[in-house]
């Protein structure tokens, strides 16, 4: 088992922030969460790649990423395994993230709406069946709920500041 | 020395709600070719609706866009009211009004603070603020906090709200919670007022004649009552969208719109070139000085006009809580039939429409959704173009125009999750 207790004092937790196919709800719920805890995470998280907050975001050495969304299409997959690599634990967050839905409702469709939408997958190089992360990439923690349960991300946030020594 | 070629790249901008790519070809000095790209991947909730229960509607279409959740809720909501000719109360029509304003108010300051101040401190992220700009961060929180309550007391949440429902709200809000946002809407308020005078002395012109698009009526609520163009064009919501014609984008995955084959805005400037009379009083009185600006053709405005409709919202929010009596009402019972519906409403970001068609079973039978992005796309092609001339001709570098052009799309508060959410199916 890797020991993730950072030995330099002061030192902050490295997240990154990323949404796929999903409506960003989480995203909305997490800029909320703001509101209230900025200050406080502001003393222990460094936001490395966060899209709704910067615009120069560098995917590199993150300690945790939390994921949004489902993979839909082969530029989402090649994303996913970029973030995977690039970060020590990865969080699904929110129905899409974690179980598909409602992003992965085509994977049900009957054969004729299958028909209707085929060209379209073809067209933007969608994938065939839509994914939640767990399908492609180990995932460490999740945060279930549509939009996600506001207090299973603390909770979860929590753990990644004790499992990183940071807090 | 003037750019004779370049090709500018810009994948995925940020600060927006979802995700675009832009790239655009200069030859010879003189802009070729501008292509915007929604990337956002299609979930087909057109083709996923089909056979849902009419009364679980509300709540699937909320899951088109997280942010817009509210405006996707209430169009669909007043879509099925009018097919299914289900009476609404004049104490859920107060309601309604609360819940669109806990939308604007903390929709809106999450664009002018986090998504567009950086861009005019010429700085790259809220969290770079220093000195006296890290109080409009706080600011921000105090605001988005004010319109998330709003909408948790009215609706039940801030996204994917439970209580709408077609004839009113499936739970009441307290009196007493509602009355006690009375303070926390005031200090918003201050804040938001602060923040107007920097939009307003920021002299960023992204000027461009266009055709402005718009509900209006007596009452600046966002929900009715007629649809105006800057032209002088009065239309019902019935007839909406025969004005519109679609337009295949070859390369995004929404398609565009046009209004009788021409381009358009929708959105806040839209809303104040067309209908800033009938703003609440005191805001008119409070805002006088920056009304002034209006109407313009300077897209960049589009942020101080979003940060007036909070002030709007929150001055509005106040005398309906004030004078509000609230009295036990259920919603009324439905009765299904073979019919359809048309809602529109003024999202965060502009005009959306819906049309639903239902089956006396008590389902969909299928609908048809337009978002306010979807509209914008053309126009702010146009822009884009307009701008990167115009920077071209000035001898401006490949980096600047390219920081330009971030911050033109970003003005009009682009939300691809709901541009993306559909397909048409004769697209080719």
């Amino acid at each position: 088992m890797v020991n993730l207790k950072k030995e330099v004092e002061g030192k902050k937790l490295r997240i990154g922030w990323f949404s796929f196919s999903c409506c960003e709800d989480s995203t909305i719920v997490f800029t909320e969460l703001l509101n209230d805890y900025f200050e406080e995470w502001s003393k222990f998280i460094d936001f490395v790649y966060v899209r709704v907050l910067r615009g120069k975001n560098k995917l590199k050495d993150l300690d945790v990423a939390f994921v949004e969304g489902a993979i839909a299409s082969e530029r989402e997959k090649k994303k996913l395994f970029d973030i995977r690599k690039n970060c020590k634990k990865l969080v699904a967050v929110g129905s899409c993230a974690c179980t598909g839905g409602p992003s992965a409702q085509r994977n049900t469709f009957p054969k004729e709406l299958e028909k209707e939408i085929e060209f379209l997958l073809r067209k933007f190089h969608q994938t065939d069946r839509v994914h939640k992360l767990e399908d492609l990439v180990r995932v460490d923690a999740k945060v279930p709920g549509c939009p996600m349960s506001e207090e299973k991300f603390l909770e979860v946030l929590n753990q990644m500041l004790k499992e990183f020594g940071i807090k | 020395m003037t750019i004779k070629k370049v090709d500018i790249s810009i994948q995925d901008i940020s600060k927006i709600e979802g995700h675009a790519d832009l790239n655009v070809k200069v030859r010879n000095g003189k802009v070729q070719e501008v292509k915007l790209a929604f990337t956002d991947n299609k979930r087909f909730f057109t083709q996923a609706i089909r056979g849902q229960s009419i009364e679980t509607l509300p709540q699937a279409v909320a899951r088109i866009c997280g942010t817009c959740s509210l405006a996707h809720t209430m169009c669909c909501i007043e879509a099925i009211e009018r097919a299914l000719k289900v009476p609404v109360s004049e104490q859920s029509k107060m309601l309604k009004k609360l819940t669109m304003y806990g939308l604007m108010i903390r929709d809106h300051a999450l664009h002018i603070y986090l998504f567009a101040l950086p861009d005019v401190f010429e700085k790259d992220s809220v969290l770079d603020f220093d000195g006296e700009e890290t109080q409009y961060l706080k600011d921000s929180f105090d605001v988005k906090r004010a319109g998330n309550k709003l909408s948790t007391v009215v609706a039940g949440r801030a996204v994917h709200a439970p209580y709408p429902v077609p004839g009113g709200f499936s739970v009441l809000p307290d009196e007493k919670e509602l009355k006690a946002l009375i303070p926390e809407l005031k200090l918003a308020r201050e804040k938001v007022m602060k923040v107007l005078g920097v939009y307003a002395r920021c002299d960023r012109d992204y000027t461009r004649a266009t055709k402005f698009v718009a509900l209006a009526g007596d009452e600046f609520n966002f929900l009715g009552d007629y649809i105006l163009t800057s032209d002088g064009e009065k239309i019902s919501e019935e007839k909406y969208f025969e004005h519109l014609e679609k337009v295949v984008i070859p390369y995004s995955q929404s398609i565009g719109y046009e209004f009788e084959g021409d381009t358009y805005m929708l959105g806040a400037l839209a809303r104040l070139n067309l209908n800033k009379e009938s703003l609440h009083r005191n805001t008119k009185k409070d805002c006088a000085r920056y009304l002034k600006l209006f109407p313009s053709n300077n897209i960049f405005l589009n942020n101080l006009a979003q940060g007036i409709e909070i002030v709007h919202a929150i001055d509005h929010s106040i005398e309906i809580i004030q004078k509000l009596k609230l009295t036990p009402e259920e919603p009324p019972e439905l009765h299904y039939a073979d019919c359809s519906g048309v809602g529109v409403i003024e999202a965060p970001r502009g005009t959306l429409f819906y049309r639903v068609n239902l089956k006396k079973d008590g389902t969909v039978k299928d609908g048809t959704i337009v978002t306010p992005t979807q509209q914008n796309q053309i126009n702010m092609e146009l822009d884009i173009k307009k701008i990167v001339q115009k920077e071209i001709d000035r001898g401006t570098s490949k980096e600047a125009i390219q920081y330009e052009l971030e911050k033109l799309v970003r003005s009009y508060d682009p939300c691809i999750s709901c541009a993306v959410h559909f397909l048409k199916v004769n697209w080719i």
